[in-house]
């Protein structure tokens, strides 16, 4: 019974699922509109439950002094800064000139931004070392990638306003971006789809059973 | 010098850049700028070292991993000083977007979800400024909301940002009546399929904890049939896909959107189905918003750095293959 009854929670939420997308009246609507307010609910104790966690493994790092406890310290640190402090601020802790604010715009948002920013560096190396003219497939993949970087910005077009029209560098940038690469997207949605499809059907069906930890 | 001391180095440089700027943007002094002739000498300069580094390459020496890092620095920090102003060629997806804004008749219902947080803000940012002056200034209403919880906080900041402007303010738009926040929704699409019959069973209360049925602008907002057109700026999951798949295929609901960079490839096939009313694509995405608005804001000014990144990138791609041709594919021939 342990596996059985979540396999018919499972086989009735999904099968109800599909039939109330293509039959939005009552009781399908109903249901619908229930199983979402569930969802926002689970979700809501979900990041609750993933905040404790996080302390618990932060805590626990830095008690035992592992590998790089430092950061987990400061994980403790940072969360139980912005927890008093948007507590001890009520209700309109997010209000301009609020602490809790000072620290999004002044601590949150740099640190943020820093760390996305560290992707330039990649990207740049990255393109140094990997796109090389290796083969057929990757010249291809350089001219494409040359068009468009070169293309999407305004030097591009300062480097190709002498030519007509519809032959300029953002021209060649957008017709890469509208057909083969549209088209490749349209492939890759289409597999993808597919496999969430069938993988749905055998969860819903009870064949794929390694969502309750089992694998008959 | 060992690896910490340099470390540290980099560290206290990266401290001391950071409180400049801040006190920099505390005291209110305006930007500092290069004059035209340094900015000049600045490109020369880079564009030599970068042929340099060509022939030293087809010489056989091959540069460091570090050196492709200070470039690229470079290439993003200089530009914010310069003053060089570019012709931004206009994409058809970003000029759709801005038609069916101004398409819209005055009082119009807008609702934009901000599914992004800081890290996504140099490229959304922007857009979402340019998007709401827009609406302000064709006097639509906005519905602001968020399925990522800094999204409301990201649209408050971009609310204060467009209300510096004083033709904006000299509209005397009033909260609850000409925009609102409604703050953030946990249930990622479930959110989106909910909101398709009720607004208010997922937003009870705006940002402000105001009752939904108080707030002059949504209290005759039932679900997506009373909204006219909407925007999703969106970083990742959940975000555009998943608005497209639900409020637009499922509720007909009209949607432009606003995609970071790397995520708008993505969208392009939703576009070119008639799915999406007009695309913004990073950065570019941005400054053309802009250009085609007549509103220069950050996302012009930071293209200038995208630019040099961008010739940059593509130099040291340049000298990649060179290096290749010169050592890799050579040796490999001769193995075969």
């Amino acid at each position: 019974m342990r596996r059985e009854i979540p396999l018919l929670i499972t086989a009735i939420v999904g099968i109800g699922f599909v039939i109330q997308y293509f039959i939005p009246h009552w009781p399908f609507s109903k249901m619908s509109d229930w199983f979402s307010d569930w969802f926002s609910i689970v979700g809501a104790c979900a990041i609750i439950l993933g905040a404790l966690n996080l302390m618990k493994v932060s805590v626990e790092k830095t008690y035992r002094r592992k590998e790089d406890w430092g950061y987990a310290a400061v994980i403790i640190a940072s969360f139980l800064l912005m927890t008093i402090i948007g507590i001890a601020e009520g209700r309109g802790f997010r209000n301009p000139g609020t602490s809790f604010d000072w620290l999004y715009n002044y601590v949150y948002i740099p640190l943020s931004a820093t760390m996305f920013a560290i992707l330039a560096f990649f990207v740049a190396s990255a393109s140094y070392r990997a796109f090389r003219a290796r083969n057929f497939e990757a010249t291809l993949l350089l001219i494409a990638a040359f068009f468009v970087m070169i293309g999407r910005v305004p030097v591009g077009h300062t480097l190709s306003s002498f030519m007509p029209v519809g032959w300029q560098l953002s021209d060649l940038a957008s017709w890469v971006m509208n057909y083969p690469q549209t088209a490749g997207q349209r492939a890759i949605m289409i597999g993808i789809g597919l496999g969430i499809v069938s993988t749905s059907l055998r969860i819903i069906l009870g064949l794929e059973r390694a969502h309750i930890g089992g694998g008959k | 010098m060992s690896t910490r001391s340099k470390e540290l180095i980099v560290l206290g440089a990266i401290t001391l850049f950071a409180l400049i700027f801040y006190l920099g943007k505390v005291w209110g002094r305006g930007t500092f700028e290069f004059p035209t002739w340094l900015s000049a000498v600045v490109i020369a300069f880079i564009g030599l070292s970068l042929l340099w580094v060509l022939i030293l390459t087809l010489k056989g020496q091959l540069i460091e991993r570090r050196v492709v890092f200070i470039y690229v620095a470079f290439a993003v920090a200089l530009p914010l000083f310069m003053s060089f102003s570019q012709k931004i060629t206009i994409s058809p997806e970003v000029y759709q977007l801005h038609e069916a804004l101004m398409e819209l008749p005055a009082g119009s219902k807008v609702l934009i979800s901000f599914d992004y947080d800081p890290p996504s803000a140099p490229e959304l940012q922007p857009m979402a400024e340019s998007i709401i002056r827009v609406c302000f200034e064709n006097d639509l209403k906005i519905i602001v909301m968020g399925l990522w919880p800094q999204g409301p906080q990201q649209a408050n900041l971009a609310l204060e940002k467009v209300f510096e402007d004083s033709t904006i303010r000299a509209k005397n738009l009033q909260y609850g009546r000409d925009y609102v926040n409604l703050g953030f929704q946990t249930g990622n699409e479930f959110v989106i399929q909910r909101m398709g019959s009720s607004f208010e069973s997922m937003f009870s209360s705006d940002y402000e904890g105001t009752p939904y049925k108080e707030i002059p602008l949504v209290r005759n907002v039932r679900n997506f049939s009373n909204v006219d057109f909407s925007v999703n700026l969106s970083a990742g999951f959940p975000g555009t896909v998943e608005w497209v798949q639900i409020a637009v295929d499922r509720y007909g609901l009209l949607m432009g959107a606003g995609n970071t960079a790397v995520q708008a490839p993505v969208m392009y096939a939703y576009l070119n189905a008639g799915q999406l009313e007009g695309l913004l694509g990073g950065m570019s995405g941005a400054a053309e918003f802009e250009a085609v608005a007549e509103y220069r804001a950050k996302g012009t000014k930071f293209m200038l750095s995208q630019s040099f990144a961008h010739v940059v990138v593509i130099a040291f791609i340049i000298i990649g293959n060179v290096a290749f041709f010169r050592s890799g594919r050579k040796s490999k021939l001769k193995g075969n």
